[in-house]
């Protein structure tokens, strides 16, 4: 790629929204992950006694379901980026490689 | 602080007793099991069947390393299970739950957070940047040689320690389930997997670690809807039962101590998760999809499939405490007379196995055992065809004839160093029976995250990343990574047998993990070279490439 051709990539409105966009959308899902994680373990590092706290009047205690519905948000949090960019993201890509005819 | 750490020593060591998958103590060679051995036959010569199929269509050198690049989202997600979810997993993690209940299910989290994350920031970059290893992209506009002779000596490093603990696995594991001699079952399982990968290279391996997740999923569902058929599906009722058999009663609810300062916390979680991104045998499995689009897809059902295999994995461990604890038939006598208690035959990474036959009799523990066995081919394939294109592709090819050598002579290469690898991890595997493997695991996973993952990010990452940063940096990650291990209270303590360890933690991922940011950081701004600032240049181009996948590399047809 010659360095016109870089800079009328970069130009390109449609490029500059498909990077800016997906960058945050990546990001934001990414720090979500990482703010669920750690605070699971740092719960369980500074006050294990919140996850060890019973519900109702059997055995079970809240660490079970907030352990089982992270893998969930995991998953869930997968399935939303997908959709996302396979469908919006790649569509914007499309037109972007279209705008840019030979360079593409 | 120091009497924080004296809790969560010995709970640490208990994991990495878990990430090896080691069977405990000395085995006894069991009676032969026939339906076992019958079960796995047909595992064998079901995938040699699949390994002629795809010799026939592996030709070329990206049909080889690739698989041609036309594998759907939805195989390679299935495939990248079957990689990911080893004997160790299966069997350690079932075996924590047992052992101590909750704290399994804290294990299960931090290896699964990683996936969603590796999709958002790595999967498309990786896609459609690279070709057949990770090193393509690491040294996509920096100069070839030093980059890829560090990532081929941090794939290499990272393969052979993971080989080493599943054969060693492997070893015990056929000893005690089918009656085989150790020395034997490691030949096996060697000779099985030089085949696969010689032969049928990608392709083969794929549909091997394809069927193994299927086989792996089936079985654990199975177990794990008999145990709660017991209890008419209600949660609440199996939890009462463990909770009643169980000698922690209560304890086993809520975490225990796993991880109990934050250090070690924070440094397994790094370990993990950006251990996680930098396997090269995971990462190679992004380049055997069409595009970015069915990269993502991998990324997504793998993480479905992994999450539900956890979620089976704890309640096959609570089924455990209530069907295999206890259960007279299970226990070890010899060790019972020693030390009391209740251990059961081969140590608690067991529990699964001794599960399956609780729950369907001799057949369906044949049946469990044979996707025991078959789990550890499929990731061994998968590990060495890795390592295999670590050493034909990125250095005999691009180091050492500097990137002007055809592909059939580069195939042929990776074909040798298949069997080279395959011979050094018969060897490894029998000259590591009787040794402490525990650490090797963690090792694995502190290279690729200090060496592999540093490197990988920040060329797709950050523009101003030059060869000199990324080489001084990379290595000065490996160097601590190694350095902190054998420092540290495993290899230290364990192994040496000295007092107390010089590093106090077991997860050095945190420390190494920062050196090598740094290093990189540091080694590359204070880089005024011509060639730096033409690295440093050429990275809008590539950056547009990562973004749009123009030229990208596309699928061949089949």
């Amino acid at each position: 790629m010659t360095k016109e051709q870089i800079e009328h990539v970069r130009n390109n409105p449609k490029y500059q929204k498909l990077v800016r966009e997906r960058s945050k959308f990546a990001w934001t899902l990414s720090i979500i992950m990482l703010i669920v994680y750690y605070t699971f373990i740092m719960t369980i590092a500074f006050k294990p006694a919140l996850l060890g706290a019973k519900i109702g009047s059997g055995v079970m205690t809240i660490g079970i379901p907030v352990g089982i519905a992270i893998i969930f948000i995991a998953f869930i949090l997968a399935g939303i980026y997908v959709r996302r960019a396979n469908g919006e993201f790649d569509q914007l890509t499309k037109e972007v490689r279209e705008e840019l005819g030979d360079i593409a | 602080m120091k009497k924080l750490l004296f809790i969560a020593l010995p709970l640490l060591l208990n994991v990495a007793a878990v990430a090896s998958g080691t069977i405990e103590g000395e085995i006894e060679k069991q009676p032969l099991n026939v339906s076992a051995i019958i079960m796995f036959l047909l595992f064998v010569s079901g995938t040699l069947g699949i390994t002629y199929w795809a010799a026939k269509r592996t030709k070329t050198a990206k049909d080889f390393y690739t698989a041609g690049g036309g594998i759907t989202g939805f195989q390679n997600g299935m495939a990248i299970a079957g990689d990911y979810m080893s004997a160790a997993s299966f069997l350690g993690i079932s075996g924590l739950v047992y052992l101590a209940g909750y704290d399994g299910l804290i294990y299960s989290i931090g290896f699964l957070v990683g996936w969603p994350v590796i999709l958002f920031l790595i999967s498309e970059r990786l896609r459609n940047l690279g070709k057949y290893t990770f090193a393509d992209v690491a040294a996509y506009r920096l100069k070839q040689a030093p980059i890829r002779t560090l990532a081929a000596f941090g794939s290499i490093a990272t393969v052979i320690l993971y080989l080493i603990a599943q054969m060693v696995g492997a070893g015990k594991l056929i000893q005690l389930l089918f009656g085989l001699p150790y020395e034997l079952a490691v030949v096996l399982v060697g000779t099985l997997m030089i085949l696969y990968v010689t032969f049928g290279g990608m392709l083969a391996t794929t549909w091997v670690q394809i069927i193994k997740a299927i086989l792996l999923l089936s079985g654990a569902t199975f177990m794990a809807l008999a145990v709660l058929y017991q209890f008419d599906f209600s949660l609440e009722a199996m939890f009462a039962k463990a909770v009643e058999v169980h000698g922690k009663g209560e304890a086993i609810m809520s975490p225990g101590g796993l991880v109990s300062d934050p250090i070690s916390a924070i440094s397994l979680g790094v370990a993990l998760m950006f251990g996680t991104a930098g396997l090269p045998h995971i990462l190679m499995r992004f380049f055997t999809v069409s595009d970015a689009k069915e990269a993502r897809k991998s990324v997504f059902y793998a993480t479905g499939f992994i999450g539900y295999f956890y979620i089976l994995t704890f309640i096959i461990g609570f089924g455990a405490i209530i069907m295999v604890l206890n259960n007279p038939e299970y226990l070890d006598l010899a060790k019972q007379a020693i030390s009391g208690g209740s251990p059961i035959l081969g140590g608690k990474n067991m529990a699964a196995i001794h599960l399956s036959h609780a729950v369907g009799g001799n057949f369906f523990l044949g049946f469990i055992s044979a996707v025991a066995f078959a789990t550890i081919l499929a990731v061994v394939s998968g590990l060495t065809l890795a390592g295999a294109s670590a050493i034909s592709h990125d250095l005999y090819a691009n180091v050492f004839e500097k990137g002007a050598c055809d592909e059939a002579k580069e195939m042929r290469v990776s074909k040798i160093a298949t069997i080279a690898l395959g011979i050094i991890a018969i060897f490894l595997g029998i000259a590591f029976e009787k040794q402490n493997i525990a650490f090797v695991v963690g090792l694995a996973f502190a290279i690729a995250a200090s060496a592999n993952f540093p490197v990988l990010f920040l060329s797709m990452f950050w523009s101003k990343l030059t060869t000199r940063g990324a080489v001084i940096g990379g290595s000065l990650g490996l160097g601590t990574a190694i350095l902190l291990v054998i420092l540290g209270p495993i290899v230290w303590v364990q192994i040496f047998g000295y007092e107390t360890a010089i590093f106090p933690y077991k997860y050095p991922a945190l420390f190494s993990v920062t050196v090598a940011f740094i290093g990189i950081w540091f080694f590359s701004v204070t880089d005024k070279s011509d060639a730096a600032a033409k690295e440093i240049e050429a990275f809008e181009a590539q950056d547009i490439r990562s973004q749009t996948g123009i030229g990208a590399e596309g699928a061949s047809s089949h």
